[in-house]
C-alpha cells in the first residue's frame, strides 16, 4: 500500500503514473519490429501483419490477432496486395487497407467478412497513406493518394466517398496530416513544412496555430485527442505546441529538446483533467508534455506502440502492455503524500480501526468536525474505480464501508454499483479475457457494447455471467448472448442437424425473448435449410417464420405459417409473393387450399385486379359470383347494349347456378331497359336506369297512363302497390277528375282511406269527403278526422262503441268549440266501458 | 379533458395516455416543424385521443386531407402522412411525394394505423417512393377508449369484413388491441365466447400469449373475464329501433366518433338586439360523453323518462340560481361565486339537451313512428312473422327509405329464422321494382351475412331463444327500470342476456339456447402470474362484439 506513489511522477501540478497491464503472453522473436500493429481502443484486440517489409514473392507476410494479454486468436498468412495500413472498427473487425485503395473486412478470429474500394481515382494512383478514424457516424477511412490528393469515406458501413480539395503547394507528400471531426463533418488537417491548412468537403484553408513559436519551419508531426477537442503539434526545432482542434486557443508550448522526428504522438489527457499532455516517442525514449518546462521522460526497452484511450495512453511493447494515465484527482487527493484531503485521512482512520487503534476515531473525528465524511467516502468510492490492483479497490472500499457505518441517510447506490462495476471489470481484465478496460472507459462505453464485445468473443458464458450480475433485464442481456451462441452453434460444420437443433433448444428453453428465426437465417445462411427448419419449429411467434421460409422457397408452408398468425397483412405478403413466384395455375391451386388466403386474395383483385376476379370464379365454377360479377360490370358500361349483353351473361350464370330468382328479375331488367330505351326514343322522356316504380311514376305524371299500365300487367305489379302509385302520382298533378274515374274503375285493394289522406295532404278537403263515405267501418274515425269532421267522428265512434276510438276523437276535440260534443261522447265512453 | 374516462370501474384513461404517449413520441422522431396529411376516415378515431393541441405542441403547424396531386405549400421541415394500411392510399401518397416540389424538398414520414403493412410498403416500392420516407412507423390505435366504460375499435366496416368479405383483419387488430389492454391492466383470467370469430380471436390471444412468454405483465388484472361475442350470435338487436335516449339521438342524428350534428336552428343564439337575423347554416356540432354531467345521466334513460329528468334538472338548476339572494356573508357569496362556472356550464348543456330531446319528441310522437314500433314489437314477440307484413308493403309502395325497409324485412327473417320463399321472393320483387333492379346485389349481400335467409326445414327457434332467455318483456318500466328491457321498451338485447347468464348462473344452465345460436361457444382460462389473484366481489366483465 505505501507503495501506490512508487510509479507516479510528478509533472506540474499533477501526477502521472504508468501502470504495467499485462506481461504479454505471446512470443515475438523479433519483437514489434518490422511488424504492421494496430490496437483497437477500449482494450480491444490488437493486430500484426508480421515481415511486410520483405517483399520478396517467397516469404509471405503473416497476419496475427492477439487480445489485449497477447492470446493468439488468429494467425494466417496474407495473400492478398501489400497492405498500407491496419485498423480496427468500432465493432471490433479489422480492416485492412492496400495499397490499390482495396479495405479488406476481417471479423477478430481472422474471418474474412467483406471488402470495398476506395474508388478508382485511389487505385489507380496508389495508396500513399492511409488512416483509420473514428467518429460518432462509425468508423472511417482517410487516404492520401499517390496523386497527394485526399479521399474519405466517414462510414464504412454506409459508405460515401468523398475527394478533398487540392492542397496548394503541395509537391510530395505532406510532413504530417490527421483527421478531424468538426461540426459534424470530417475534415483534414496537412501540414506542408510550415503551412497548416484544413480541408473540408468544400474548401482548403490555410490556418495559423496561435502562438506557434517562430523558430519552427516545419510541422513534423501532429495529433489529434480521443475527443477530437485537442491538438498537438511537433515542429522540427523540438517544440510540441497544445491548442485546442479549432485552432483558436494555445494551451501550452513545451521543448523538448530533441530536433529528431518522432515515432509516435498522442494525447493523454484525461476527462476534466488538470493540465493538456501529450505523450512522445522516440526509439526507446518517451517523454509526457505538459503545461510547464520540465518533461516526465521514461526509457523503452523494446519497440512500442501507442494506444491513445478516452483517458491515457496504452504503451505496447513485444513484451509488455503498460497504461500512462495522469493519476485521476481522487487516487491524487488520497495517495498523495501527507494529504489531508477526506479520503486520505478516512483510509488512515481504516487501517488505524483494522489495528484496533484509538487514532481510528481521532481521524474520524477530525473529518466529521469538518462535515466531510460524506466526501471522504465519495472520494475513497471513486479513487476505488481507478485502482487497477484489486488489493488497493479492496482496501479502498473497506474505508469506504467503515466511513459510511457513520453516516445516516448516506445513498447506497454509488458504493454498490462501484462494487458491481469493478467485479465486472476485474473479470474482463483477467489475463485469459484481456479487455484491459478502465472504469472511465466502461462507463463510455455502456454494459450492453461490453456484452457484445464478449459475445464477439465468443465469451458466452462469462457474457452471461456478466448480466446475471448486473441484473440486466433478461431480454437485453441472457437472451441476447444465447442468441448468439445459437448463431454460433448452428455454424459448426462437424455437428449433425438433430444435435444442434436439440442443444439449441434445450439451451435457449426457458429464455425469454428468444428470436428462432434468426438463429435459424444463420443457419440458412450457412447452407443448413433442413437445420433451419427445424429451428424454425421452435419459434413460437409464426409471423416471424413467414419471411425466412419464403426465402428458403418453403412456400406452401410459409402460407400457412402467415395464416396462423392471423395477421392478414403477412398472408398478403406470401400471397403476393407467390404471385410473382408461381404460374398461374399452380398459383390459384395453392389459394384453392387455403380459403383464407383465397378470400383475401379475392378482395385484393377487386379493388385491383378485376380480371383476375373473374378467372377465379371462373376456376371455382362460382356461377353466383360470376352473375354478380356481371351485374356488377354493366354498372360501369354507358352503352345500353353493352349493358344488356352483360346482363345476359349474368341470367346465363344465374341459370348454371340454378339461382331461377336472379335470374328472372334479371331478365326483368333487361326487358325494362329496353322498354326504356324505346319510350326514351319515342316520348323524348329520361327513363333508362329508373327502377320499375320511378318509371311508372313518371310515365303517370306525363299523362302516358297506357304505357305505365302496360307495365304493371308485364311486370306483374301487385295491385296495391299500383293503386298507390296511381293515386299519388294523380294526386301529384291535382288530375281530381281522372282520380275519381280511377276510385271507381273497381275496389280499391287498398281501401279509400289512402284516398282521402292523399287528398289532404294535397289540401283538397272536397275531394278528400268525396271519399269518407267508402272508407270501410274500422277507418271511418280516421278518416273523418282526417277531413276535420269532428261529428262524423264521433258519430262513427260511438255507433262502433270503440273506447280507444271515442278516446281518440275526444283527445282531438276543443273544450270550447265542441261542448256538446265531447259531453255526447263522455257518456258513449262510459257505456262502453261498462260493456 | 378526459374526464369521462376516468368515471367507470376501470380507468381507462390509462389507455388514453398510454396512446398520447406514443404519439408524441413518434411525433417528436420528425424533429421540426410539420405539416399532416390525414387519411380523413382517421380524424374522428383520432379525435378520441388527442385534440389539436397535443399536435401543436409537437410542433405539428399544418393539417390536410389526403388527395392526390401536389401536396399544399406549406413552410414546414416535415410532411407526415397518418393513413390507414390501404393500397389505394398508397397510390395516392406516391402521387403526392412524386410531385413534390423538387428544390425545396421537405422530409416525408408515414405512421401506419394501426398496423405497418408490408403489402403497402411493397406498393410503395413498385412507385419508386419508398426510399422518400425518412420514417415509416405504425401507430397502434385497436382499442380506442370511447367512454368511461367503453372501448371502441371505431372500425365501422368490421361486420362487412368479416361476414361478407372473408377478411379477418379487423379481428387481428382485436386480438392485438386485447393484448395491449392486457399489458395495461393485467392478464384477464377467463375468456369466455360464442361465435366463429370470437373462437379465432381468442385463439390469436392464446397464441400471442405464447409468443410473449417470458415478459409477462406483474400487474394486478383488473378484469375478471373477457366475454367475446360473434355479431352474428345477435343480428337482431341492432336492427330494432333504438329507445334509449342517445339511441334515439344515434337513430336520427347519427353518433360518430363521439360527436353529433345537429340541425342548427334549435340552437341559435338567442341574443337581445339580434333578432335571430343571422341563423346559423352550419350543423351545430356536439360532442358526447360522460363527461357532461346531465347527458351521463339521461343518455341511458328511456326516452320517454328523460322529459321527467330534464325537468326535474331544470328545477334543480334555477334553485341554485336562486341561491344567491340567500347568499348574505362575503363568505357566501363568495361560494356562490364559485360555483357559478359550473353551474352555468349545467345550464347551457341543459338547454342543448331540451333542444335536442324536442327534436327528438318530433319524430317519436309521429304516427309513422309509432307504425314500424308496433310492427317491430310485433316480429319481437312472433305476431305474424311467417307472412307478408302489410306494412312493409305499403312502406315500400310509399317508397320509404330503403334502410327502413330492409331493417324491417331482416327483422321478420330473424324473428322467423328465415322467410319462407314465397314471402322472401315476395319482399325481394318489391323492392327491386321499387328501389331499381341493382339492389339485387344489396340482397344478395344480406343474405350472405344471413341478415336474410330462406327458412330452412328446421323449425323456427326464435321463440325458443326469446322464452328461455326472457327477451320479451311484458311489464317493462320505463321510468324507474329493473330489467334491461327497458331499453327497447320491452326488448331485452340478446347479447345483453347472454352476459347476464353468464354472470349468473353461468352458461351450463342454457346450453340448449347456446346450440340454437350460430357459432362455438368456448371457456379459456389464463394464467395469472402467482401472488396476483385478487379477491373482490364485483367481477368486471369486459365484452366485446366482433
Amino acid at each position: 500500500m505505501a507503495f501506490v506513489t512508487a510509479n507516479w511522477n510528478p509533472l506540474g501540478e499533477s501526477f502521472y503514473r504508468k501502470i504495467e497491464l499485462y506481461e504479454m503472453g505471446w512470443n515475438l522473436k523479433d519483437g514489434l519490429r518490422e511488424c504492421l500493429v494496430a490496437a483497437a481502443p477500449y482494450g480491444g484486440p490488437i493486430a500484426l501483419l508480421k515481415g511486410h517489409y520483405r517483399r520478396s514473392p517467397s516469404a509471405r507476410p503473416q497476419l496475427e490477432i492477439y487480445s489485449s494479454s497477447g492470446l493468439p486468436l488468429a494467425s494466417f498468412p496474407w495473400k492478398s496486395g501489400v497492405v498500407k495500413q491496419l485498423g480496427w472498427t468500432v465493432s471490433d473487425d479489422l480492416l485492412c487497407v492496400q495499397e490499390d485503395g482495396t479495405v479488406l473486412v476481417y471479423d477478430l478470429w481472422g474471418g474474412f467478412k467483406r471488402h470495398f474500394s476506395m474508388g478508382n481515382e485511389v487505385s489507380q494512383s496508389q495508396v500513399l497513406e492511409t488512416k483509420i478514424f473514428h467518429s460518432p457516424y462509425g468508423t472511417g477511412v482517410a487516404i492520401l493518394t499517390g496523386a497527394l490528393r485526399f479521399t474519405l469515406a466517414t462510414n464504412i458501413d454506409d459508405i460515401k466517398l468523398r475527394r478533398l480539395p487540392e492542397v496548394p503547394g503541395l509537391q510530395e507528400a505532406p510532413s504530417c496530416w490527421a483527421v478531424l471531426t468538426q461540426d459534424r463533418q470530417s475534415k483534414v488537417l496537412v501540414a506542408n513544412g510550415s503551412q497548416l491548412f484544413i480541408l473540408d468537403n468544400t474548401a482548403c484553408t490555410p490556418v495559423t496555430p496561435p502562438g506557434l513559436s517562430p523558430q519552427a519551419s516545419s510541422i513534423v508531426h501532429m495529433c489529434v485527442s480521443f475527443s477530437y477537442k485537442y491538438l498537438a503539434l511537433l515542429t522540427d526545432s523540438g517544440h510540441v505546441w497544445m491548442g485546442t482542434s479549432n485552432l483558436k486557443e494555445k494551451l501550452s508550448e513545451v521543448d523538448t529538446k530533441i530536433k529528431t522526428p518522432p515515432k509516435q504522438m498522442a494525447w493523454c489527457r484525461r476527462p476534466k483533467s488538470q493540465q493538456p499532455s501529450a505523450v512522445v516517442m522516440w526509439d526507446g525514449l518517451l517523454i509526457v508534455v505538459g503545461e510547464c518546462k520540465e518533461t516526465i521522460q521514461y526509457h523503452l526497452d523494446d519497440d512500442s506502440v501507442l494506444v491513445p484511450e478516452l483517458d491515457g495512453v496504452r504503451i505496447i511493447s513485444g513484451t509488455h502492455h503498460e497504461l500512462l494515465q495522469e493519476v485521476p484527482g481522487a487516487c491524487e487527493e488520497i495517495f498523495k503524500i501527507a494529504s489531508m484531503a477526506p479520503g486520505a485521512l478516512l483510509l488512515e482512520a481504516h487501517k488505524e480501526y483494522e489495528k484496533e487503534s484509538q487514532k481510528a476515531d481521532e481521524y474520524l473525528r477530525e473529518i466529521k468536525e469538518q462535515s466531510l465524511l460524506s466526501e471522504a467516502v465519495r472520494q475513497c468510492v471513486e479513487a476505488a474505480g481507478h485502482e487497477h490492483e484489486p488489493e488497493t479497490q479492496k482496501t479502498l472500499l473497506r474505508a469506504a464501508s467503515f466511513g459510511k457505518c457513520f453516516l445516516s441517510n448516506f445513498p447506497p447506490e454509488q458504493f454498490v454499483s462501484m462494487c458491481r462495476d469493478l467485479r465486472v471489470l476485474n473479470a474482463v481484465r483477467d489475463y485469459t479475457v484481456g479487455i484491459p478496460l478502465t472504469h472511465t472507459q466502461f462507463k463510455q462505453m455502456t454494459v450492453q457494447v461490453l456484452i457484445d464485445r464478449l459475445v464477439y468473443r465468443k465469451l458466452y458464458p462469462l457474457a452471461i455471467e456478466v448480466c446475471r450480475y448486473l441484473k440486466t433485464p433478461e431480454y437485453q442481456g441472457v437472451s441476447r448472448v444465447l442468441k448468439h451462441w445459437a448463431c454460433y452453434k448452428v455454424q459448426q460444420k462437424e455437428e449433425s442437424d438433430e444435435v444442434i437443433a436439440k442443444a439449441v433448444s434445450v439451451k435457449l428453453a426457458d429464455a425469454a425473448g428468444i428470436s428462432y428465426s434468426e438463429i435459424a437465417t444463420k443457419a440458412y445462411e450457412s447452407g443448413r435449410t433442413e437445420l433451419a427448419i427445424k429451428l424454425l419449429e421452435f419459434e413460437p411467434r409464426s409471423g416471424e417464420q413467414v419471411p425466412l421460409l419464403l426465402k428458403m422457397k418453403k412456400s406452401p408452408l410459409a402460407l400457412s405459417k402467415a395464416i396462423e398468425s392471423g395477421d392478414t397483412d403477412l398472408v398478403y405478403t406470401v400471397v403476393m409473393y407467390l404471385k410473382n413466384e408461381l404460374n398461374r395455375g399452380d398459383f390459384f391451386m395453392m389459394l384453392r387450399n387455403q380459403p383464407v388466403a383465397l378470400s383475401l386474395y379475392k378482395q385484393f383483385c377487386k379493388h385491383q385486379e378485376q380480371d383476375t376476379l373473374k378467372d377465379l370464379f371462373n376456376q371455382d365454377d362460382d356461377h353466383e359470383e360470376l352473375g354478380n360479377f356481371y351485374v356488377k360490370a354493366s354498372y360501369k358500361d354507358q352503352r345500353l347494349e353493352a349493358r344488356v349483353a352483360l346482363l345476359q351473361s349474368a341470367v346465363d350464370e344465374y341459370y348454371k347456378a340454378k339461382n331461377d330468382f336472379s335470374a328472372k328479375t334479371t331478365e326483368d331488367e333487361m326487358r325494362l331497359l329496353r322498354f326504356q330505351r324505346k319510350l326514351e326514343e319515342e316520348k323524348d322522356e329520361q327513363l333508362v336506369g329508373f327502377s320499375l316504380q320511378d318509371t311508372m311514376t313518371t310515365l303517370l305524371s306525363v299523362g302516358l297512363h297506357k304505357h305505365a299500365e302496360q307495365l304493371y300487367k308485364d311486370f306483374r305489379v301487385p295491385d296495391k302497390r299500383f293503386w298507390w302509385l296511381k293515386l299519388k302520382a294523380l294526386a301529384e298533378k291535382e288530375d281530381w277528375e281522372e282520380l275519381e274515374k280511377f276510385g271507381k274503375t273497381k275496389k280499391s285493394p287498398i281501401g279509400y282511406l289512402p284516398f282521402v289522406e292523399v287528398c289532404i295532404k294535397h289540401h283538397n278537403k272536397y275531394e278528400a269527403k268525396k271519399y269518407v263515405s267508402k272508407v270501410t267501418p274500422e277507418q271511418k274515425v280516421k278518416a273523418h278526422l282526417a277531413v276535420g269532421d269532428m261529428e262524423g267522428a264521433a258519430e262513427a265512434a260511438i255507433e262502433r262503441r270503440n273506447e280507444s276510438e271515442i278516446s281518440t276523437v275526444l283527445s282531438r276535440c276543443s273544450a270550447t268549440t265542441d261542448h256538446l260534443l265531447m259531453e255526447r261522447l263522455n257518456r258513449a265512453k262510459a257505456t262502453a266501458v261498462k260493456k | 379533458m378526459a374526464s369521462h374516462l376516468f368515471c367507470g370501474r376501470v380507468n381507462l384513461n390509462i389507455l388514453r395516455e398510454a396512446a398520447r404517449k406514443d404519439l408524441r413520441e413518434f411525433l417528436d422522431k420528425c424533429s421540426g416543424s410539420k405539416a399532416i396529411v390525414w387519411d380523413e376516415y382517421l380524424t374522428g378515431p383520432f379525435g378520441l385521443i388527442a385534440q389539436y393541441s397535443l399536435l401543436k405542441e409537437h410542433e405539428v403547424e399544418k393539417m390536410f386531407t389526403l388527395k392526390g396531386g401536389r401536396i399544399p405549400s406549406a413552410a414546414v421541415k416535415n410532411i407526415v402522412f397518418f393513413v390507414r394500411p390501404r393500397l389505394e392510399l398508397m397510390d395516392i401518397i406516391a402521387e403526392n411525394v412524386a410531385s413534390e416540389d423538387k428544390l425545396h424538398p421537405r422530409d416525408f414520414h408515414i405512421l401506419f394505423v394501426p398496423r405497418r403493412s408490408l403489402l403497402c410498403e411493397q406498393r410503395l416500392k413498385e412507385k419508386g417512393v419508398l426510399n422518400s420516407f425518412t420514417n415509416i412507423d405504425e401507430y397502434i390505435l385497436d382499442l380506442i377508449p370511447y367512454d368511461g366504460d367503453l372501448l371502441s375499435m371505431e372500425s365501422e366496416s368490421s361486420f362487412r369484413e368479416c361476414y361478407l368479405e372473408s377478411d379477418q383483419t379487423s379481428l387481428y387488430h382485436a386480438a392485438k388491441g386485447l393484448m395491449t389492454l392486457q399489458a395495461l391492466y393485467g392478464t384477464i383470467p377467463q375468456i369466455f365466447g360464442k361465435g366463429e370469430c370470437a373462437r379465432h380471436v381468442a385463439n390469436m390471444m392464446l397464441r400471442m400469449k405464447r409468443e410473449f412468454a417470458g415478459s409477462h405483465t406483474q400487474i394486478l388484472p383488473v378484469f375478471d373475464t373477457l366475454l367475446l361475442l360473434d355479431r352474428n350470435v345477435d343480428l337482431l338487436t341492432p336492427l330494432a329501433t333504438q329507445l334509449t335516449y342517445e339511441g334515439l339521438i344515434d337513430e336520427i342524428f347519427s353518433i360518430t366518433n363521439g360527436y353529433v350534428k345537429l340541425p342548427p336552428e334549435k340552437f341559435a343564439q338567442k341574443k337581445q338586439g339580434e333578432g335571430g337575423k343571422d341563423l346559423p347554416t352550419e350543423p351545430k356540432k356536439l360532442q358526447l360523453n360522460s363527461a357532461e354531467e346531465l347527458y351521463a345521466e339521461i343518455r341511458d334513460k328511456n326516452f320517454n323518462a328523460v322529459g321527467a329528468a330534464l325537468s326535474k334538472k331544470a328545477k334543480v338548476i334555477s334553485a341554485a340560481f336562486e341561491e344567491r339572494h340567500n347568499a348574505k356573508t362575503v363568505g357566501e357569496i363568495k361560494q356562490f361565486v364559485s360555483q357559478l362556472p359550473h353551474m352555468q356550464a349545467a345550464r347551457s348543456s341543459l338547454a342543448n339537451h331540451t333542444s335536442i330531446a324536442e327534436l327528438i319528441k318530433d319524430i317519436t310522437t309521429s304516427e309513422d313512428f309509432f307504425d314500424s314500433l308496433t310492427v317491430e314489437q310485433e316480429f319481437m314477440t312472433g305476431v305474424d312473422t311467417d307472412k307478408v307484413s302489410t306494412y312493409i308493403e305499403d312502406c315500400v309502395a310509399q317508397k320509404d327509405p330503403l334502410i327502413k325497409i330492409l331493417r324491417l324485412v331482416c327483422m321478420q327473417s330473424v324473428c322467423n329464422n328465415g322467410l319462407k320463399q314465397k314471402v322472401l321472393d315476395f319482399y325481394k320483387r318489391e323492392i327491386l321494382q321499387t328501389y331499381g333492379y341493382k339492389h339485387i346485389l344489396t340482397l344478395k349481400n344480406l343474405e350472405k351475412v344471413g341478415l336474410l335467409k330462406p327458412q330452412s326445414t328446421m323449425r323456427n327457434n326464435y321463440p325458443t331463444i326469446r322464452k328461455t332467455l326472457k327477451l320479451w318483456m311484458e311489464d317493462t318500466n320505463e321510468q324507474n327500470p329493473n330489467d334491461i328491457s327497458y331499453v327497447y321498451s320491452g326488448y331485452a338485447p340478446l347479447s345483453v342476456r347472454l352476459t347476464q347468464v353468464l354472470a349468473r348462473p353461468g352458461w351450463r344452465s342454457i346450453e340448449e339456447v347456446l346450440k340454437m345460436l350460430p357459432g362455438p361457444h368456448f371457456e379459456e382460462r389464463q394464467q395469472v402470474p402467482t401472488g396476483l389473484h385478487k379477491k373482490r366481489n364485483k367481477p368486471v366483465i369486459l365484452v366485446k362484439s366482433a
